[in-house]
């Protein structure tokens, strides 16, 4: 059986796991947060994980015998499994790094150590050169599209791009000239911020692998709202951050395939992630020490791990029918406004719970700021994805956003906010 | 809602002096990087010094109501005066914009831009007011350094 969206019932005693969500805004509205998709809210489990690591086992991890070293190594190290298991994969094959922007800086910064023969990575795979093509898409947030940018200006290889179409999906008619021998690396979002597209990841992993080329995916967008294995998608490397799934701000994970983690170059180095260091040189630690270096984010990633079991027990199967059920609704409501247009696909099976639109005749910074004085919270702007707006001819768009504490009430609530728009804006009245 | 004011709506319907227009002596491209809002302003002077006259302001903005309806005030209320008043303009606005909403701002100094009080309080916004005014001291600056 398909598994269902939450109840009401459900529903509440979710809510009152969050603190947060019981607060008002501008002048005593119910705070209704539509932009989980930028940052979710953290339940009182994953605070008091924090806290209580703070309080009970707080030390530098892997570093001194101690006794709360050796406690505060092991709650880090433990948390790592969890992290790992949720998404089907090894402890060994999980890296922390600080975000999921610094996870996609790492590969790319892997890519040019390669290729002056630094890093202490062996093999040519993670050398980026002259001649090699680096292919993203043109639906990149930021942070999987920059890194890649300067990447290649470091090392002279050359960027290319899947283009997008008007209704928002990856445009793939001329895939086999853009993806060739040439290509080393192919960089894609699992899920859209924007658009909410799914991309077939197995698929375009498989197109990459015929060419030689390794997959890289963000899946910032996907693993909080979707039951995530890895051993199934096929990529090779995949970044996502903690901060959007219920955990603390200041955590990011990159997954790889052992073989390959144990190829890649380092990126930062110092403390904590050497073998044996002389004046001259240092060699490296095992992965995934080698890829974490500094004081690791020991408290973050016990949040994280705590918001894992948090997500484990409510069910990623029902997460993702909770907000496909919230999205399918949003989509309904904005499509008896004619006066809105919504951006990517209007098919929900194509789509997650994201979801920009565009108001005709009126700029998202004037829809958001109306929505915002009824206490509903949306992303205004370009979320990060600014070549993507241009392609879609927008400057900007509103976005709306879930998690498994959204309620159809608040998709309710947004629809009623949204239909003042017009009005205070004097274009179409809505029917 | 007090933020739109029907003043500011006119205006971001029909911005005073809207296009770009020769001759000029300053120009300036600023963009809100969290929105891609863009403006570009020229300036034109006539005479040098605090006394010179800005014979027009010309714009090209595209953004939202309030940083149209600010480009528009701007246009309206310097348009014809001299580089002293404009500059004198533009710190009152400052001011009122950066208040946290305590400076209510003076009509007799700013006009229209009063209209802009509000924005004031909602400090993501005071960026999207203050953008054709960044243009126009940025474009203001290169077109004294023209005349020298």
């Amino acid at each position: 059986m398909a598994a269902a969206p939450f109840t009401d019932e459900e529903l509440a005693r979710l809510r009152a796991d969050f603190p947060i969500l019981s607060r008002t805004v501008r002048g005593g509205h119910p705070l209704v947060y539509l932009d989980s998709g930028a940052t979710s809210h953290k339940p009182t489990v994953v605070l008091d994980a924090e806290r209580h690591f703070y309080e009970h086992t707080n030390a530098a991890v892997h570093r001194g015998a101690h006794q709360l070293s050796e406690e505060g190594t092991d709650a880090y190290e433990s948390a790592r499994e969890t992290i790992a298991r949720f998404i089907g994969a090894q402890a060994s094959e999980v890296v922390f790094t600080r975000n999921a922007t610094e996870a996609l800086n790492l590969v790319a910064y892997a890519f040019t150590n390669g290729a002056h023969g630094g890093g202490g990575g062996h093999g040519d795979r993670f050398a980026l050169r002259p001649g090699d093509e680096v292919l993203v898409t043109e639906m990149e947030h930021h942070a999987n599209l920059i890194p890649w940018q300067e990447a290649c200006r470091r090392t002279g290889a050359t960027l290319r791009w899947v283009p997008v179409t008007a209704d928002g999906r990856l445009d793939l008619t001329d895939l086999d000239s853009l993806l060739t021998e040439r290509t080393k690396v192919f960089a894609f979002t699992h899920v859209s911020n924007v658009l909410g597209t799914v991309n077939a990841v197995r698929e375009l992993a498989e197109r990459a692998h015929a060419v030689g080329a390794l997959a890289v995916l963000d899946a910032c967008q996907s693993v909080p709202h979707l039951p995530i294995d890895v051993t199934d998608l096929g990529v090779d490397l995949l970044a996502y951050s903690g901060h959007k799934m219920f955990g603390p701000l200041g955590v990011g994970v990159l997954w790889g395939r052992p073989e390959l983690l144990d190829e890649m170059p380092v990126f930062l180095t110092g403390g904590s992630m050497i073998e044996t260091v002389t004046m001259e040189s240092a060699t490296y630690a095992p992965v995934p020490q080698k890829f974490e270096a500094g004081v690791p984010v020991a408290a973050q990633a016990v949040g994280l791990a705590a918001a894992c079991d948090y997500l484990t027990a409510l069910g990623m199967d029902r997460v993702h029918a909770h907000e496909q059920m919230l999205t399918e609704r949003l989509l309904r409501g904005l499509a008896e406004r004619p006066w809105v247009t919504v951006l990517g696909p209007a098919d929900l099976r194509e789509r997650g719970g994201a979801v920009a639109f565009a108001v005709d005749g009126v700029h998202p910074h004037d829809v958001g700021q109306v929505l915002d004085d009824r206490g509903v919270e949306v992303r205004v702007g370009h979320h990060c994805a600014w070549p993507l707006h241009r392609t879609l001819r927008v400057p900007a768009s509103t976005r709306a956003s879930f998690a498994a504490y959204t309620t159809p009430g608040e998709v309710d609530a947004l629809l009623e906010a949204l239909d003042r728009v017009p009005a205070i804006f004097g274009t179409e009245v809505p029917a | 809602m007090d933020l739109y004011q029907e003043l500011i709506l006119d205006h971001s319907k029909k911005p005073v002096n809207h296009g770009l227009r020769e001759p000029f002596e300053g120009e300036s491209h600023q963009v809100n990087p969290t929105c891609g809002d863009e403006v570009t302003l020229r300036v034109h002077l006539v005479g040098e010094g605090p006394e010179a006259v800005v014979e027009d302001v010309s714009y090209d903005s595209m953004g939202c109501s309030i940083s149209v309806a600010s480009a528009s005030i701007l246009a309206e209320e310097l348009t014809g005066g001299t580089v002293a008043h404009a500059r004198d303009t533009y710190e009152a606005m400052r001011a009122m914009l950066t208040s946290k909403g305590e400076d209510p701002g003076d009509e007799d100094v700013i006009g229209d831009g009063v209209a802009l009080s509000g924005v004031a309080k909602y400090p993501a916004r005071v960026k999207c007011a203050l953008l054709s005014w960044a243009a126009f001291t940025d474009a203001l600056y290169k077109a004294e350094g023209a005349q020298q």
